[in-house]
């Protein structure tokens, strides 16, 4: 695909590598020389120097032959302007990145009016990923799947996990869950799940199911930490006012430590639920004071990442709760995996994830019938979502009579709204979106599992 | 420094090489030359197994950084020229391995400057083997656009990194790519190199222009180098095929941006100033010299005008394309004339072109430079920044085209020096300085001959070894744009960490 990207901030980057990296065709534009000279140097891409909103930059960088136009600057204002440009000029699906509380209410009305593929806000993003992990602790990593209606909830199997030892079908004998068992990851083996698998100490399970299903699974299966009630919030920045959006019909309480009392007002004019506490996070009295250690989460958001780190590293001592923590680099990720806290949000991370997801949908859509298309295990497992049409072979049987290819699961059937987490009875109809897990990479269409 | 990555680059190329070598093979087999088959088959058996030696082992680590990428492009071309002369010297037509080095290095780097005395044959060849003559001019070819280039057209060598090996390769201050992967910039650019090459071997052949000879000179014209496989050079050849050479020479010493421009339509922006100023150059040079020849004709020579006119533009296109053909002995031209056609000696090809010499678009922005520190003398306080064509010349690029230059005058005045000290130079020319500084200036530029002793007419022979070793890393320096050669003989590039 043809890909322009206006803005090489921080985002702009990490979007231009990860989308290069995937064979992508990538032009950078910036009115900064030196940072487009950065960015050509490292990764094959073309690099135009000047303001990405002009008629005469955006056709020097391909603009009307290109598929697809990411606008990540540092001004919302111009990467609105910079989409609708490029509206006129070619066909191109256009993603803008728009940060401002404000406009980011009318994220909808935006991409409806402006014909926006995609508006993007790593904040955002970071703070719903963080929302999940709170609602869902047992978690490492959650994802919304068929437009939000299920999650995709990965979760690892600590020592001592009732699940040890026991196989699928005898899991599913003993608890009759409603969720479905996906994927599971052993050391550096990927298995697709079937009924004689047989559950080890240290697996990484990954379920499909409704939230609700999914709570209750936990719960059903005694995984520890199954609910929190308060979390302990440091810094009161963009994220933690999305945090305090989301949660505030939650029976989540948030209490927040800001070091600024002028941001400590505007929380707690904006959030009258929230807790706010004007204080320097780094005061281990403070904390203690504040109840570090019966604080079900300790969510480490400040600005900058050594402070989080820290700050997670010394709540590890204190308290056995969820331990959250946001980093903006992530190019130092393999010392900070060593460090073992818990769970990582990479705002950047996230966007460029989810814009890739949409590039890949995108390239596969050309000759494929693939709606999404999800990276579930990197290089070993996919989901793909695929609507079913008439006539279909897979259509109007029930699923224990179709043969299917080994390594192949069907992970949920959404039909007008309702979302089915397939058993063998049930039945595929035309017009169902079905989500197909599978280790064939680049599946054309739903027929494809069929042996 | 990444040794592993340099070594399977100079593996690939190494095997290139041997497949390059199957052209004077070919030439061998059809001219029936069973003798000189023996030594370019010897040579082609000499690059594959030292390839195929630096192809053993694994390559973890790709990446290249600036370093890496000079190392890489350096190492690259010095191999090559070795490899390259072993023909010469193999099947015993050069006796001597400086000579034939040289003879390679300046194929390879588009000079055209030639040692080679023998004699002729009776249809006016030179007296070399055919399969040696067709890899004198292929070695142009292959070193005008590029071999690194030639290699990542298909081959991926080290991901993303390319740039820089393709920024120390290509000539030109700034290099930017036609599209955004490096991969197909490089396969954009040889199709636009080939398509031009066939073009004029056709026009050649309408002009009834022997298949051999045609296929030789558009290999040598395509990469500005400039080897003659006649011992009068161009001189025997219709005024219809001198035209077709000397437009073709002009072709191409400009930009492929621009040829790539006017393939996307956008012919406004393929005539920028950079083209513009070589065409105004060349405009000027032409008409003057024209005219000086025209009205000092004498004994020497006696021109009609549309004799001055064809020989005047020949030699100029053949100069500022720091090609080199010949068709007329333009050292017995007046002084003023001769002046002009070492003037535009230094001024070289558009950047990006197959051309050498300073490039006119440094000359353009150390104009503009030049221009705008004059004003500062009387403003002190005003800032100014340099624009071609609407877009600004970053600092950058201004500080290093300065650098540039005096390098390059560094460089000329130590190589002068030292090719000074030969007393092999008293002996063959007149006027020693004239023939040393031409013969330095024509090695540096990628051009091939010089005036008096090294001019159209002369040669190399009767230089020393050690003058002759100067010339070699010249024309490489000269190729390569000065740094790259220079900081491979930097202690800091070699340094541990």
């Amino acid at each position: 695909m043809k890909i322009v990207i206006i803005g090489c901030s921080r985002v702009g980057n990490s979007l231009a590598e990860k989308l290069c990296a995937d064979g992508n065709t990538v032009t950078v534009v910036d009115t900064q020389a030196s940072k487009v000279e950065t960015i050509t140097n490292r990764c094959d891409v073309m690099g135009v120097v000047g303001n990405g909103a002009t008629h005469t930059v955006q056709r020097e960088a391909g603009v009307a032959a290109a598929d697809l136009l990411i606008a990540v600057t540092d001004s919302d204002e111009l990467n609105l302007l910079c989409c609708v440009i490029a509206k006129k000029e070619g066909k191109c699906q256009t993603i803008a990145r728009v940060k401002n509380p404000e406009y980011s209410k009318e994220t909808a009305y935006l991409k409806e009016q402006m014909g926006l593929a995609m508006v993007i806000n790593p904040e955002y993003a970071a703070a719903e990923e963080i929302a999940r992990v709170l609602r869902f602790p047992a978690a490492s990593k959650i994802e919304p799947f068929a437009k939000g209606k299920v999650e995709l909830v990965k979760f690892k199997l600590a020592q001592g996990s009732k699940l040890a030892g026991m196989s699928i079908k005898e899991m599913a004998m003993k608890y009759h869950p409603d969720v479905l068992v996906c994927t599971i990851e052993r050391g550096d083996e990927a298995h697709i799940a079937s009924g004689d698998f047989v559950f080890e100490e240290k697996d990484v399970v990954s379920i499909v199911g409704t939230p609700k299903h999914a709570n209750e699974f936990f719960q059903k299966i005694q995984y520890a930490g199954n609910t929190i009630k308060n979390a302990l919030v440091v810094g009161g920045g963009v994220i933690t006012h999305y945090l305090c959006e989301l949660l505030e019909h939650s029976n989540i309480s948030l209490k927040v430590i800001e070091k600024d009392y002028k941001t400590c007002e505007e929380l707690c004019t904006r959030w009258q639920k929230t807790d706010v506490i004007h204080g320097d996070p780094f005061d281990r009295e403070l904390l203690q004071e504040e109840g570090i250690k019966k604080a079900g989460a300790f969510v480490a958001l400040s600005n900058v990442d050594e402070e989080n780190i820290l700050l997670s590293l010394f709540a590890q001592e204190f308290h056995s709760g969820k331990l959250i923590t946001k980093i903006n680099r992530d190019d130092y990720d393999s010392v900070v995996n060593r460090l073992d806290l818990e769970t990582v949000i990479c705002p950047i991370n996230i966007t460029a994830d989810s814009i890739l997801r949409l590039v890949r949908a995108t390239r596969n859509a050309k000759g494929s019938n693939v709606e999404t298309l999800y990276n579930m295990i990197p290089g070993e497992v996919e989901a793909a979502e695929f609507i079913i049409k008439e006539k279909s072979p897979i259509a109007g049987r029930p699923l224990s009579e179709l043969k299917f290819k080994k390594g192949v699961l069907i992970a949920s059937i959404s039909r007008g709204g309702e979302v089915i987490i397939p058993r063998g009875q049930d039945v595929i109809m035309a017009g169902d979106t079905v989500v197909i897990v599978s280790k064939h990479l680049r599946l054309e269409d739903a027929t494809d599992i069929l042996r | 420094m990444n040794y592993s990555i340099i070594k399977r680059t100079l593996g690939w190329l190494l095997i290139f090489e041997a497949v390059f070598m199957l052209v004077p093979t070919l030439t061998a087999v059809v001219y029936s030359e069973w003798d000189t088959l023996w030594g370019i088959l010897a040579s082609i058996g000499a690059c594959l197994l030292v390839g195929v030696l630096f192809l053993i082992g694994k390559t973890d680590n790709v990446s290249v950084y600036a370093k890496e990428g000079m190392v890489i492009v350096v190492s690259s071309w010095v191999i090559l020229s070795l490899f390259g002369a072993l023909p010469f010297w193999l099947t015993r037509e050069i006796p001597s391995y400086i000579d034939a080095l040289f003879e390679a290095v300046s194929g390879f780097t588009t000079t055209g400057a030639t040692i080679f005395v023998g004699g002729s044959t009776a249809d006016g060849y030179l007296d070399l083997p055919k399969s040696l003559l067709m890899w004198r001019s292929f070695t142009h070819w292959v070193g005008g656009m590029g071999v690194l280039v030639f290699i990542m057209a298909f081959l991926p060598l080290s991901g993303a990194r390319n740039m820089h090996i393709m920024k120390a390769e290509s000539p030109g201050p700034i290099v930017g790519k036609l599209v955004p992967k490096v991969r197909t910039t490089a396969k954009i650019l040889y199709a636009i190199y080939f398509g031009l090459t066939v073009l004029e071997f056709i026009f050649l052949v309408c002009g009834k222009m022997p298949a051999f000879d045609a296929l030789n000179t558009a290999f040598a014209t395509a990469g500005t180098g400039g080897f003659s496989i006649k011992v009068d050079g161009f001189a025997g050849y219709s005024p219809y095929l001198q035209w077709v050479v000397t437009i073709f020479m002009l072709l191409f010493s400009i930009n492929f941006n621009s040829y790539f421009l006017i393939l996307c339509k956008k012919v406004k922006d393929a005539f920028n100033l950079e083209v513009r100023t070589f065409l105004g150059i060349v405009t000027a040079a032409i008409v003057m010299i024209t005219i000086n020849v025209y009205v000092t004709a004498c004994a020497a020579y006696e021109y009609t005008f549309s004799e001055a006119l064809r020989h005047s533009a020949f030699s100029v296109a053949s100069v500022i394309s720091t090609t080199g053909f010949v068709t007329e002995n333009f050292d017995l031209w007046p002084t003023f004339s001769r002046t002009i056609l070492v003037m535009i000696m230094f001024i070289g090809a558009c950047a990006g072109s197959t051309g050498g010499g300073i490039k006119v678009s440094r000359v353009i922005v150390l104009y503009k430079g030049a221009k705008h520190e004059m004003k500062r003398v009387l403003h002190p306080k005003q800032i100014k920044k340099i624009s071609m064509d609407g877009h600004i010349v970053e600092h950058e690029v201004v500080r290093n085209t300065t650098a540039y230059l005096v390098t390059f005058i560094i460089l000329f005045v130590v190589s002068l020096l030292v090719v000074s000290l030969d007393p092999a130079v008293l002996g063959a020319s007149n006027n020693a300085i004239v023939t040393n500084f031409t013969a330095v200036a024509a090695t540096i530029n990628n051009i091939g001959p010089g005036l008096d002793a090294v001019g159209p007419v002369g040669n190399f022979a009767f230089y020393s070894w050690w003058s002759k070793l100067v010339f070699i890393f010249d024309m490489l320096a000269g190729r390569l744009e000065l740094f790259p050669m220079l900081v491979l003989f930097s202690p800091t590039t070699w340094r541990k960490n």
